[in-house]
C-alpha cells in the first residue's frame, strides 16, 4: 500500500494572516498574507475585498519574490561618479534629507517652479499633488500623460468619468459586452471576474483589437481592426444605429445635452456655443410652448428638433440636429469606412445589429422607484444592457481623445450609461469636468515661499483656464495646459526631460522623480533621453538638468541617472492609503478605500517615500506640514493618514471616522482608524442605497448619498456632454476669437481637431511618414504576468516572460521568408532594432506586436548581464520618438494627441526586413552594461523558497 | 530524448557484460586456467557493475537506489534492477564455484545465460514499454538490445580466447553470425520502429483539432525547462544519417572484417571489440537522440 | 505500491474551461507559491537571476493557435497532472514512490522514496512531471492534497490553490466519479474531453472546448436596407413619429 503515513493532509498553513493591499499594479486587490514566523508562507486574494473577491493574479501571487528581490536598494545613495556610471556612496538618511533640503530650499525661496516634481506610477497622488501645491510649483504630475489621459479626460469631459477605476460594465445584467483595445487594463482582476460571469450567463463578448490574445482570444467575436481607426468604426456604428432609429430618444432628452441649443453664427465669436439665459444656463426648446427655457426646468419636455431665433435674428438649434447632420453623412457609412478600418461593411452592420438588438429588444427593468434631479419620480430603472470597456488601444493614439469621446457618445446614444445592464460608475464618480477644479499654476500664482492657490492638476473649461502667460508661453515645464495640450488633465510627464534639457519653456534646477523608469521603458526615444540626462552644459560644466533626486525601491535603469537616491520600502513594509481623494477602488454598488501597513519590517536602511516626503516638507517648512512653531505636524505617513484633513471632517481615509470610529465619509479624525482598517481586513466599504445605484448623474438619492460621503458639498446633477462646448471654445480661439490666442502655426490643427462632436482623423505618425516606406503598424501589449519593467526582477515571473519575440502575421512572414526564431530588422522614421520573430495568424495583416517592457538593460535589476531579458528582450521605445518627423513648415510636432498631449505610442509605423543570422545574436541596440549600486544583495544560484518554512513545519509536527 | 552519457554507458556496458555472460554460461568461452576464470569474472562482472553504477549517476538520489528493487511487479526498471542484481550474484557464484571446484557447472551456466538474457530484455523494456516514445515502443526494440549484446559478447569472447592463446574459429563464426543478425534487425527496427508515429498530434494533445491545424504560439516559459532539456532534444536528420553510417561501420563492418580475415589475431580482435563498443555507443546515442516524446507536441512540434 | 488501484472511490480532478481561460498565468504562479512551502521539498529554481532561469513548476499555461489565416483562433491552454486512471507514471516507477491513492485517485510522489530516475516523467505523455533542480526528486501536481482536506482552512477554501485564484473561474475542482457533481455536469453539458485519448491513460481531468465562434453576426438584411434607404428627410420623419410615441 502507498505510504501515506508521512502525508499530512491538514498542515497549519500559517500562524497568522495579515490582510493588506497588493501593489503589483494599479488594481489594488485585497490580499491575505499568511505568515509563518517571520517568513511569508503564502499570499492569496481576500475573499471579502470588493475589488478582487478572493482571486489573485500572477503578479500578486509572485509578491513574495517581489518583496524579497535582491534588486532592492539598501540605503540612501549619493552619486560620486558621472551620471550613468552607477557610482554611488551609501549615505545616512539624515545626510540625504539635508542634501535634498539644501537643494530645494533656495528654489522655494526664489522660484518654486524650478522644481519639477513628477511621480510616475504613484498611488498616493492626493499626497504628492498636495505637497507640490504647498511647495508652490506648478510642475507636478504623475504618469497619466504617457499612459491613458485620453481615455480619462474624454470620459470626464463627456460622461463624467471613464472606465477602470471610474466605472465598469454591469456584469450581472449586461446582454452584450464590447471591448476596444484592452489587453489587461488597470482593472485587471475585476475584468477577468466579470468575463467569467458573462461566460457563465452565456453573454456575448466582442473584442475589437488588432491582436487576438487574452481577452480577445476568449471573445465570442474578434474584430481585428487596423490600428488607429476605431474612431471610424465607432462612428460607422453610430451612423447605422441612428439611421435605423436605434437610439434612445427619451434618454437623450433627459440626461444629455442633445436638446441644448447651439448657436449657429458662422464666423462670429459665439458660433457653436450654447444659447444661455440670463443666469448663464444653457437652454432647450420646451415642446409645449416652442420657447427656449433653461435646460434644468422641471416638468418640461425638451425638443430634439427645431430652431429658435432671438430678437437679433440669431439662430440656435438643438445640438442633436448637428449630430444628425454629422453622423448621417455618407462618409461614415460602413461601405465608406471599410477600406480604412479593414472591417468589411457587412460586419459593421452585423455589429450594429447586435448592439441594437441587445439594447432595444432585451431592455432590463429593475423595480426600484427613484426620484430624478428635477424631482420627477420613476417607478422603475430601465436599462439598455449593452456595456463597453476600452483602454489604451484606442487611447494611445494621436486621435485618441476624439475616439474615446466617440465611444462614450455611442454608449450615450443607445442610452446605456448608468443604466441597468450598461456601463456603471464607481463612486465617487460620476464627476464631470466642471465639478473638478481648474488647474492652478498661472504665472502670477507661482510665487516664492507661497503655496499655489489650488492643485496643479485640474480640468480646463476654456482657453481662459490655460496655464500660459500673455505671450502664450507655457507656465509648466511639461507645457501641460498650454496650446500644445490644452486638456492635458494628467500633465505630460514624458515631455519633462526633453523640455528641461532644451530649456523650453525654461530651465529647472531640480528634477525630483518617484517610481518612473524614465531612462528606459517609460520614455520614447530611450537613448535620446539617456543623452539628455547625461549631457553637460559646456559653459558651466554642470549637467544641463542640474540635480536629479529619485525614489525607487529597486535598482532600475533610472537609478544610475540620479544624483540622490531615496530608497523606498516594498509594499509589505509600509503604510499606504488607497484614498477616495485619489484613484479610488470602489465598485459600482460599493464605496471603498483601503490601506497598506507594515506586515514585515524592512531589513535595510530604507523608508517609505510618503513619510520621507512629509519629513522633507517639514524641513522645508511647507504650510500644512509644520505647526506654528515650525515643528513637523506628522510623525510619518500613518499619522498623516489618520489626522490630516483636507476639509473639516474629510481626510485621506473615509472609513471608521469620528471619535468612536462609527462614521463614514465625513467625521472627525479617529486615532484608532488604522487599527480599525487592519481589523476589518485592510479595507473599508459601504454599500450604496438600492435606489442610488443607477442614473447617478441624475439620481437625487445618489446625489444625497454623495454629499453625505463628502464627494461634494452640494448635489451636483448634470447632463452628459455629447456636444462639447469646451472644445468649441478652443476652436473659436483658433479662429481668432477671444483674448487668449494660440500661436499662428497651431491654428489650423486646433480648428481641425477640436471639434465639439467627435471626429476621426488619421493618426499623425501615419500621415507624417510615407505609407510605402513604413507600411506596418507596430504595437505592444501588456503581458498579464508582468508589470512593466519591475516584474523582471521577479525570479518566478521572469521564467514565464524572460524575453519577447516580435509577433508577425503569417502573410508577412511568408513574404519575408522568415520562420519562428529568425531575426529581423524593424525600422521606423526614428530608429532601427534587430529582434527575433514568432509567427501568428490572429493579427491584423498589417500589424506586428510584442510584449511591453520585457527588454532590460544589461546590469540593471540585479540580473546577470547575459540575462535573456537583455540578450533577446527588447523595447519598441527605441523606435518611437516624442516628436514626429519634420513637417513642410520645418517644425517637428509632438507625437501626441493634440488635445490632451497623451503620448501616441500606438501610432508607430515601421518596415521589416530579414536580418542575416549570426550564431549568438543579441538584440540591437545593445547598451553598455550598467553598474550595480553599492551593497546590493547577492543573487543565489539556486533558490529554494520555503525550505526554512518546511523545516519549521516539520519540527512543529514532531 | 537527451542522450545522457550515464544511460548510454549503462546500456552499452552492461549489455556487453551480459552478452559475454550468456556465452560463458553456454560454455562457449572456456577458461583454460584459474587465472582465466578470474579474468573472465573481472571482465563480465566489471562491465555489468560499471554499467549499473553508471546508471545510478543519473539518479537524483543514488543513495536510495536500493529502493528501485522493490517494484518488480509493475516496473521494468525495477525488474531490470532485480535481474541485474540476481544475475550478478549468480555470476559471482558461478565463478567462485568454478574456482573452488575446478570446473564450471553446466546446469548453472544455462541458468546464468537465461538470467542474462532476461536482464538484457528488461533493460530494453524500460524503453520499449514507454508508449510516449513511439520509436522505442516497438516489439523489435528488445530484440535489438539482445542481439547487439550477444554480438558484442561473441566478439569479446573471441578476443579473450585470442588473448588466452587458443583462438577457436567457432566463436568468430558465432560472432559473424550475430553481427549480421544484429545489423539486419537494427536496420529493420530503423525502418519499422523509426518511422512509426506515436499516433498523437498537436491536435490530439490539445483536443483542438476541430478548430483546425494546431500550432503553439507561446510556450509557457521563455527559457528551456527540465522537460524540454530532457525530452526536447532533437538531432538533425542529416546528422542522424551520418551517425547511423558511422555506427554501422564501427559496430558491424570493421568487426566483421576482423573476424572474417584475422580470426587468429588477438590484438586485432581486442581492437575489433573496442571499435564495436564505440559503434554501439554511437548507436545508443542515436537511439536516444532520435527518439521523440509526445510532450514535444506541446512545445511546437508538429507530429 | 506502483500497481494501480483497480478502482478508486472518488476521482478528484480538475475541469478546465478553454472557452474562458485568458492565459493570465495566475494559476501557475499561485500554485508555485502555495506548493513551494508545502508538500515536500521546495519547488526550486536554478539560476533564478541569471542567464538561464528555470525551475520546477506543477502547472503551466501554453498558448496555441488553431485554424488558418483569418479564421485562426488563439487558445490559452493550462496543463497540470491529469491524475490518470491508468497512470503509466505510477506503474513504471521502480521504487513505489509514485502512487495513486485508492480513496480519491490522486496521483502523488512520496519524495522520501523517490530516487529521481525520471522514468515517470518519460512515461507521462503530457509533461506533467518536472524534476526538482535542487532536491533531485520528481515534482508533480498534488491536486493540493494539503488544502482540499485541510481542516485549518475555511470550507470554501478547501480547493486547489489554482482553482481558488483563477480570476475567470476557468478551473473547476470536484469528483468526476460522481455523475451529479458540478464538474461531471459541466463535462456532460459542454462536451468535456480527454487529452491524447490514444495514449490510453484515461485522464481524470477534463477540458471543456472553446465554444464555437459566431465569427460573423447573422446578417440582418432589414438593418442594412433600412440604413441604405434612409435619407436625412426620412430620418426626421422617423424622429417625429418616435417622439410622438414616447410617453409623457
Ligand atoms: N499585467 C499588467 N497589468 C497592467 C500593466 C502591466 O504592465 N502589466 N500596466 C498597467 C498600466 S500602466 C496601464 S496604462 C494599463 C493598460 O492597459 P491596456 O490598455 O489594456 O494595455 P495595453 O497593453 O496597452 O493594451 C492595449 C491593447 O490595445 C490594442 N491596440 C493597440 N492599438 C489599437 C487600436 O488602434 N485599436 C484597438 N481597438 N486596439 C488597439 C493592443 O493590441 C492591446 O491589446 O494596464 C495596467 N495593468
Ligand atoms: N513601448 C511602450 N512603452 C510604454 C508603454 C507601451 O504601451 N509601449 N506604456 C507606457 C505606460 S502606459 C506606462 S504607465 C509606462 C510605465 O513605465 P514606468 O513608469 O517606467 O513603470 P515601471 O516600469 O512600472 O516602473 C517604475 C519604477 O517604479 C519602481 N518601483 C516599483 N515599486 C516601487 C515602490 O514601491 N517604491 C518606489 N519608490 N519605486 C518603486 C520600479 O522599480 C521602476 O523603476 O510605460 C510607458 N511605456
Ligand atoms: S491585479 Fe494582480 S498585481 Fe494588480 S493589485 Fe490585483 S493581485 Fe496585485
Ligand atoms: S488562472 Fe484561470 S484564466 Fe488564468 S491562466 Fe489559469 S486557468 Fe487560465
Ligand atoms: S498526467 Fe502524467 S503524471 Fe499525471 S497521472 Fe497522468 S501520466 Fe501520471
Ligand atoms: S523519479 Fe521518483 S517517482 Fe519518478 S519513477 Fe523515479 S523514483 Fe519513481
Ligand atoms: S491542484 Fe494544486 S498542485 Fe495541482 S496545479 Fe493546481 S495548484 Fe498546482
Ligand atoms: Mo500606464
Amino acid at each position: 500500500m502507498p505510504d501515506d503515513k508521512n502525508l499530512n493532509l491538514s498542515p497549519e498553513p500559517s500562524d497568522r494572516i495579515a490582510k493588506t493591499t497588493c501593489y503589483m499594479c494599479a488594481c489594488r486587490c485585497g490580499i491575505n498574507v499568511h505568515m509563518k514566523g517571520d517568513e511569508i508562507r503564502y499570499i492569496e486574494g481576500n475573499r471579502d475585498h470588493p475589488v478582487n473577491q478572493g482571486v489573485l493574479c500572477a503578479k500578486g501571487s509572485a509578491g513574495i519574490m517581489q518583496h524579497l528581490s535582491p534588486a532592492r536598494l539598501q540605503s540612501p545613495l549619493k552619486r560620486i561618479g558621472k551620471r550613468g556610471e552607477g557610482k554611488f556612496a551609501p549615505i545616512s538618511w539624515e545626510e540625504a534629507m539635508e542634501l535634498a533640503t539644501s537643494w530645494l530650499k533656495p528654489i522655494r525661496e526664489n522660484d518654486p517652479k524650478k522644481l519639477a516634481f513628477f511621480t510616475g506610477r504613484d498611488q498616493s497622488q492626493a499626497l504628492t499633488g498636495w505637497w507640490a501645491q504647498q511647495f508652490g510649483t506648478p510642475n507636478f504630475a504623475a504618469h497619466g500623460g504617457f499612459c491613458s489621459v485620453n481615455m480619462a479626460a474624454a470620459g470626464i469631459y463627456t460622461i463624467g468619468g471613464a472606465f477602470w477605476e471610474f466605472g465598469s460594465p454591469d456584469w450581472e445584467r449586461t446582454e452584450l459586452f464590447l471591448l476596444f483595445g484592452v489587453a489587461e487594463d488597470h482593472d485587471s482582476n475585476p475584468i477577468k471576474i466579470g468575463l467569467g460571469k458573462l461566460k457563465d450567463r452565456g453573454i456575448r463578448t466582442i473584442s475589437v483589437n488588432p491582436v487576438q490574445t487574452g481577452y480577445s482570444a476568449v471573445a465570442d467575436d474578434w474584430v481585428g481592426i487596423t490600428p488607429g481607426t476605431d474612431g471610424l468604426l465607432i462612428m460607422s456604428l453610430i451612423h447605422v444605429l441612428m439611421k435605423t432609429g436605434h437610439i434612445d430618444l427619451d434618454y437623450l432628452m433627459r440626461y444629455t445635452n442633445a436638446p441644448w441649443l447651439v448657436i449657429r453664427n458662422p464666423g462670429q465669436s459665439d458660433d457653436g456655443l450654447f444659447l444661455r439665459d440670463k443666469d448663464n444656463k444653457p437652454q432647450v426648446i420646451d415642446s409645449k410652448t416652442g420657447r427656449p427655457v433653461a435646460f434644468d426646468k422641471g416638468g418640461i419636455r425638451p425638443q430634439l428638433k427645431g430652431e429658435v431665433k432671438n430678437k437679433s435674428g440669431l439662430i440656435a438649434v438643438p445640438s442633436f440636429m448637428l449630430m444628425v447632420e454629422e453622423w448621417l453623412d455618407e462618409q461614415y457609412s460602413p461601405e465608406a469606412t471599410e477600406a480604412n478600418t479593414g472591417i468589411p461593411a457587412a460586419r459593421v452592420y452585423g455589429l450594429a445589429k447586435s448592439i441594437a438588438e441587445a439594447a432595444f429588444s432585451r431592455q432590463v427593468v429593475i423595480d426600484e422607484p427613484w426620484v430624478d434631479w428635477k424631482g420627477e419620480r420613476h417607478e422603475q430603472m430601465i436599462g439598455r444592457p449593452v456595456s463597453m470597456h476600452a483602454m489604451r488601444g484606442i487611447s494611445a493614439h494621436s486621435n485618441g481623445f476624439q475616439t474615446c469621446r466617440a465611444l462614450h457618445v455611442l454608449q450615450i446614444l443607445i442610452g446605456s450609461v448608468e443604466t441597468p445592464g450598461g456601463f456603471r460608475f464607481k463612486p465617487p464618480y460620476p464627476k464631470p469636468a466642471h465639478i473638478h477644479p481648474r488647474p492652478a499654476g498661472k504665472a502670477d500664482q507661482v510665487k516664492p515661499n507661497t503655496p499655489l492657490p489650488g492643485a496643479p492638476l485640474g480640468y480646463v473649461l476654456s482657453p481662459d483656464d490655460l496655464l500660459v502667460d500673455a505671450d502664450g508661453t507655457p507656465s509648466r515645464i511639461d507645457k501641460a495646459y498650454s496650446w500644445d495640450a490644452p486638456l492635458s488633465a494628467h500633465g505630460l510627464m514624458h515631455m519633462v526631460i526633453s523640455n528641461a534639457y532644451a530649456g523650453d519653456p525654461y530651465k529647472v534646477d531640480v528634477l525630483f522623480m518617484y517610481m518612473a523608469n524614465m531612462a528606459w521603458n517609460s520614455s520614447m526615444n530611450t537613448r535620446g533621453v539617456i543623452d539628455m540626462l547625461t549631457e553637460k552644459d559646456p559653459a558651466t560644466g554642470d549637467y544641463i538638468i542640474p540635480k536629479i533626486i529619485y525614489s525607487d525601491a529597486y535598482s532600475s535603469e533610472m537609478v544610475a541617472y540620479a544624483d540622490l537616491i531615496l530608497p523606498d520600502t516594498t509594499y509589505l513594509e509600509r503604510h499606504d492609503c488607497i484614498s477616495l481623494l485619489d484613484r479610488p477602488i470602489c465598485e459600482p454598488d460599493t464605496v471603498a478605500d483601503a490601506i497598506r501597513w507594515p506586515v514585515v519590517e524592512p531589513d535595510r536602511d530604507v523608508r517609505g517615500f510618503q513619510s520621507v516626503l512629509l519629513d522633507l516638507g517639514a524641513r522645508l517648512g511647507l504650510p500644512g506640514m509644520v505647526d506654528a512653531d515650525g515643528k513637523p505636524l506628522y510623525a510619518d505617513y500613518a499619522d498623516y493618514m489618520t489626522t490630516h484633513q483636507r476639509k473639516p471632517g474629510i481626510g485621506p481615509l473615509a472609513g471608521f471616522r469620528g471619535k468612536k470610529g462609527d462614521k463614514a465619509g465625513r467625521g472627525e479624525p479617529n486615532a484608532e482608524q488604522i487599527n480599525a482598517y487592519i481589523e476589518h481586513g485592510g479595507f473599508w466599504s459601504e454599500e450604496l442605497p438600492e435606489n442610488a445605484r443607477f442614473f447617478k448623474m441624475a439620481n437625487s438619492h445618489y446625489q444625497d448619498f454623495a454629499v453625505r460621503m463628502g464627494f461634494y458639498d452640494k448635489p451636483e446633477p448634470y447632463c452628459f456632454q455629447i456636444y462639447s462646448e469646451e472644445l468649441q471654445k478652443f476652436r473659436l480661439a483658433a479662429e481668432g476669437h477671444g483674448k487668449i490666442q494660440p500661436p499662428e502655426h497651431m491654428r489650423q490643427q486646433i480648428k481641425t481637431c477640436f471639434t465639439p462632436l467627435p471626429i476621426w482623423y488619421e493618426p499623425f505618425e501615419g500621415s507624417a511618414v510615407d505609407a510605402n516606406t513604413y507600411p506596418i503598424h507596430a504595437l505592444t501589449q501588456r503581458p498579464m504576468a508582468m508589470y512593466h519593467s519591475w516584474g523582471s526582477q521577479n525570479p518566478w515571473l521572469r521564467q514565464i516572460h524572460g524575453h519577447n519575440p516580435l509577433f508577425i502575421p503569417g502573410n508577412l512572414a511568408r513574404s519575408l521568408d522568415v520562420q519562428d526564431g529568425d531575426w529581423v530588422w524593424v525600422a521606423s522614421h526614428h530608429g532601427k532594432i534587430k529582434v527575433p520573430v514568432a509567427i501568428m495568424e490572429g493579427i491584423n495583416p498589417n500589424t506586428v506586436w510584442t510584449w511591453n517592457a520585457i527588454g532590460k538593460r544589461r546590469g540593471a535589476w540585479q540580473l546577470d548581464a547575459d540575462a535573456p531579458e537583455a540578450r533577446k528582450g527588447f523595447l519598441l521605445n527605441h523606435l518611437i520618438h516624442e516628436l514626429l518627423p519634420m513637417k513642410g513648415d520645418g517644425l517637428r510636432w509632438s507625437n501626441s494627441d493634440p488635445i490632451t498631449g497623451q503620448a501616441a505610442w500606438y501610432d508607430l509605423k515601421v518596415n521589416i526586413t530579414k536580418a542575416t543570422a549570426s550564431d549568438n545574436p543579441v538584440i540591437e541596440p545593445d547598451f553598455p552594461i550598467l553598474a550595480a549600486p553599492p551593497n546590493m544583495a547577492e543573487t543565489p544560484k539556486i533558490l529554494r523558497y520555503g525550505d526554512t518554512i518546511i523545516a519549521t513545519s516539520k519540527r512543529e509536527k514532531k | 530524448m537527451r542522450p545522457a552519457a550515464s544511460l548510454i554507458i549503462f546500456t552499452t556496458l552492461s549489455g556487453l557484460g551480459l552478452g559475454l555472460t550468456v556465452l560463458i554460461g553456454l560454455g562457449l568461452l572456456a577458461a583454460t586456467s584459474p587465472e582465466w576464470v578470474i579474468i573472465h569474472a573481472a571482465v563480465s562482472l566489471g562491465l555489468i557493475g560499471v554499467g549499473v553504477l553508471s546508471s545510478t549517476l543519473h539518479l537524483g538520489h543514488p543513495e536510495r537506489a536500493w529502493r528501485a528493487l522493490s517494484q518488480w511487479r509493475s516496473s521494468w526498471l525495477s525488474r531490470e534492477g532485480v535481474m541485474a542484481a540476481l544475475t550478478t550474484i549468480v555470476l559471482a557464484g558461478y565463478f567462485l564455484d568454478h574456482l573452488i571446484s575446478g570446473q564450471a557447472r553446466p546446469w548453472l551456466g544455462i541458468i546464468l545465460s537465461i538470467m542474462s538474457l532476461i536482464t538484457i530484455y528488461s533493460t530494453a523494456m524500460i524503453y520499449a514499454s514507454l508508449k510516449t516514445i513511439a520509436r522505442w515502443h516497438h516489439i523489435l526494440t528488445p530484440v535489438v538490445f539482445v542481439v547487439l549484446a550477444l554480438a558484442g559478447g561473441c566478439l569479446l569472447a573471441a578476443a579473450l580466447e585470442g588473448l588466452a592463446g587458443n583462438p577457436t574459429i567457432a566463436l568468430s563464426q558465432w560472432g559473424i553470425g550475430m553481427i549480421a543478425v544484429a545489423s539486419l534487425i537494427k536496420i529493420l527496427w530503423w525502418n519499422l520502429a523509426g518511422s512509426k508515429g506515436s499516433g498523437s498530434t498537436p491536435e490530439t494533445a490539445t483536443g483542438l483539432g476541430a478548430l483546425g491545424k494546431v500550432r503553439m504560439i507561446m510556450p509557457p516559459h521563455s527559457e528551456e525547462n527540465w522537460l524540454q532539456h530532457e525530452m526536447g532534444f532533437v538531432v538533425a536528420r542529416k546528422h542522424a544519417l551520418r551517425l547511423a553510417v558511422i555506427a554501422f561501420i564501427l559496430a558491424a563492418i570493421i568487426p566483421l572484417l576482423v573476424l572474417g580475415l584475422y580470426p587468429h589475431s588477438a590484438a586485432l580482435l581486442v581492437l575489433a571489440a573496442l571499435v564495436h563498443l564505440a559503434g554501439v555507443i554511437v548507436e545508443r546515442w542515436l537511439f536516444f537522440a532520435e527518439a521523440k516524446h509526445t510532450v514535444t507536441l506541446y512545445y511546437g512540434d508538429q507530429h | 505500491m506502483t500497481c494501480l488501484p483497480s478502482s478508486t472511490e472518488k476521482k478528484l480532478g480538475l475541469v478546465i474551461d478553454l472557452d474562458i481561460c485568458v492565459g493570465c498565468q495566475a494559476c501557475v504562479v499561485n500554485c508555485k507559491e502555495w506548493n513551494t512551502a508545502g508538500y515536500g521539498a521546495p519547488l526550486a529554481d536554478s539560476d533564478p537571476y541569471g542567464a538561464h532561469p528555470t525551475g520546477a513548476w506543477l502547472n503551466r499555461v501554453h498558448a496555441f493557435e488553431a485554424g488558418e489565416a483569418a479564421k485562426a483562433r488563439v487558445v490559452h491552454f493550462p496543463k497540470s497532472c491529469l491524475h490518470c486512471d491508468d497512470a503509466p507514471c505510477v506503474t513504471v516507477c521502480p521504487t513505489g514512490a509514485s502512487y495513486k491513492r485508492q480513496e480519491d485517485g490522486i496521483v502523488l510522489v512520496n519524495e522520501d522514496w523517490c530516487i529521481g530516475c525520471g522514468l515517470c516523467a518519460w512515461s507521462c505523455p503530457y509533461g506533467a512531471r518536472e524534476m526538482d533542480p535542487a532536491e533531485g526528486v520528481m515534482k508533480k501536481c498534488t491536486l493540493c492534497i494539503d488544502r482540499i482536506y485541510n481542516t485549518h482552512l475555511e470550507e470554501e477554501d478547501r480547493v486547489p490553490a489554482c482553482v481558488r485564484t483563477c480570476p475567470t473561474s476557468a478551473r473547476h475542482f470536484g469528483d468526476l466519479n460522481d455523475p451529479t457533481s458540478d464538474v461531471s455536469m459541466l463535462v456532460a453539458e459542454r462536451g468535456g474531453y480527454d487529452l491524447m485519448p490514444e495514449q490510453d491513460t484515461k485522464p481524470v481531468n477534463k477540458y471543456l472546448p472553446p465554444r464555437p465562434r459566431p465569427r460573423h453576426e447573422s446578417e440582418d438584411v432589414d438593418l442594412v436596407s433600412m440604413a441604405k434607404k434612409t435619407t436625412p428627410k426620412g430620418f426626421w420623419k422617423w424622429l417625429d413619429q418616435a417622439l410622438d410615441q414616447l410617453p409623457g
